[in-house]
């Protein structure tokens, strides 16, 4: 170790300086890469128990004997990224979940979004988001039930122009202080009524081996 | 031993950092829409600050004056991100309800404050301490703006708490009417808040010193 005094010497100094500064920096460098290496693993696998959690949250229990999760295939639609996981019983499809995400007020929200055969909405669950505390959060289904609203719509049901927050014309509760949340759920909801509706052939037609 | 209960006295009241000293008014605007989350960035932001005092205190004689500012910013982010990944990793119910605030942590001036002003001048036992009492201070700020624009903005009190504190913790969430004044929910009402807090605190200390002297005349 060196002595107090040297130390007091050495501080002054310019290399010394920036050797120290150096020296931290590559100490930190080398305990985050040590980090991210040790948790890369158990953050994927927390992640995908999320994504099987929240697939079985849109998808009724009995309607699947495969691994959705595992089942999945990639599109995209108008520029977002969107996974189709499908949903088979005996191999047959019986309905997909997508999982996309969208603009919100403060980020991106991502939601997942189960529609059955017949084109109607099993159910949507927002998996992430950053939007205001105590405003738009009332998209999480721990906070309201806003999003079991959309249980059983179709795009029919209601009628394309009612697709939207009541603000806009539409059935969908807007929260108070917050439009822009709600708003972007509904028309991201819509967008993947409308993306099965024109895709779903050739999504079932992939066979999984 | 007085001074170990100076640096008490002196983060949870006297120096107190968000009534007092006027830092970290970006968590204090931003999370406290409610009392659970005040709480939440109080406690995760407690946690940080004592690991970067002791961390800044048992460095400080090799850290040059010069660039003791860069060094003390790359500890405390990369703190941050050890504790981002770590709870993301192995708390992951926790991180879902917390994750939002850890990443804003490393603007919290406070925290550098605190570095700067106290555990790089100060032995390991006292940063610790200090660090303990400052985020014990912030967060009990935290808590009262929070329950304050909760209680008027939407009419609850520590609501989903045991999203927070795990299920045991449901009693503390409060109804106590529907609807409430958004305002105070929104941005405005935090700084509302907190000028009525600065407001009360001046006022208790200015009470609390003419009494002082009215004591100290008469005897």
């Amino acid at each position: 170790m060196i002595g107090h005094q040297t130390l007091e010497r050495l501080r002054p100094t310019i290399p010394f300086q920036a050797s120290m500064l150096a020296l931290t920096v590559m100490l930190a460098s080398a305990a985050l890469s040590v980090a991210d290496r040790a948790t890369r693993q158990p953050i994927a696998d927390a992640v995908a128990r999320d994504t099987r959690a929240s697939l079985a949250q849109v998808l009724p229990p009995d309607s699947f004997d495969n691994d959705p999760a595992a089942d999945v295939l990639d599109t995209s639609d108008g520029g977002m990224p969107v996974t189709v996981h499908v949903a088979r019983k005996s191999g047959v499809p019986t309905a997909v979940v997508l999982a996309t995400s969208t603009r919100g007020y403060a980020g991106e929200i991502g939601l997942v979004v189960g529609i059955s055969r017949e084109q109607r909405v099993l159910g949507v669950r927002v998996t992430r988001h950053s939007e205001t505390p105590g405003l738009g959060d009332k998209i999480e289904i721990a906070k309201s039930d806003w999003v079991a609203s959309f249980a059983g719509r179709h795009l029919s049901d209601p009628e394309t122009a009612k697709w939207a927050v009541r603000k806009d014309g539409g059935v969908f509760d807007q929260f108070a202080g917050a439009t822009i949340t709600p708003r972007a759920v509904v028309a991201a909801v819509k967008r993947c009524l409308v993306l099965y509706r024109s895709e779903h052939e050739q999504w079932f037609s992939v066979r999984k081996p | 031993m007085s001074t170990y209960r100076k640096i008490l006295r002196e983060g949870l009241w006297d120096n107190n950092m968000i009534a007092s000293q006027l830092l970290a008014m970006c968590p204090a605007m931003a999370v406290t829409a409610t009392a659970t989350n005040g709480l939440g960035m109080g406690l995760a932001t407690t946690a940080v600050l004592v690991a970067s005092n002791t961390l800044v205190s048992s460095i400080r004689h090799l850290v040059p004056s010069a660039v003791r500012i860069p060094i003390f910013i790359v500890l405390i982010a990369s703190l941050v991100t050890l504790v981002d990944l770590a709870l993301n990793a192995w708390l992951h119910e926790l991180y879902k309800v917390l994750g939002l605030f850890i990443a804003l942590i490393v603007v919290n001036c406070g925290i550098l404050g605190r570095a700067e002003s106290f555990a790089s001048r100060s032995s390991v036992p006292r940063a610790a301490l200090d660090g303990l009492a400052m985020g014990l201070g912030f967060t009990l700020a935290m808590v009262a703006i929070g329950a304050v624009r909760e209680v008027i903005g939407s009419g609850s009190l520590f609501a989903q708490a045991q999203l927070l504190l795990g299920p045991a913790f449901g009693f503390l969430e409060l109804r106590l009417f529907d609807g409430g004044a958004l305002l105070m929910v929104l941005p405005p009402g935090g700084f509302l808040v907190l000028g009525g807090l600065l407001a009360a605190k001046r006022a208790l200390e200015g009470a609390r010193r003419r009494r002082g002297v009215v004591v100290a005349q008469s005897a």
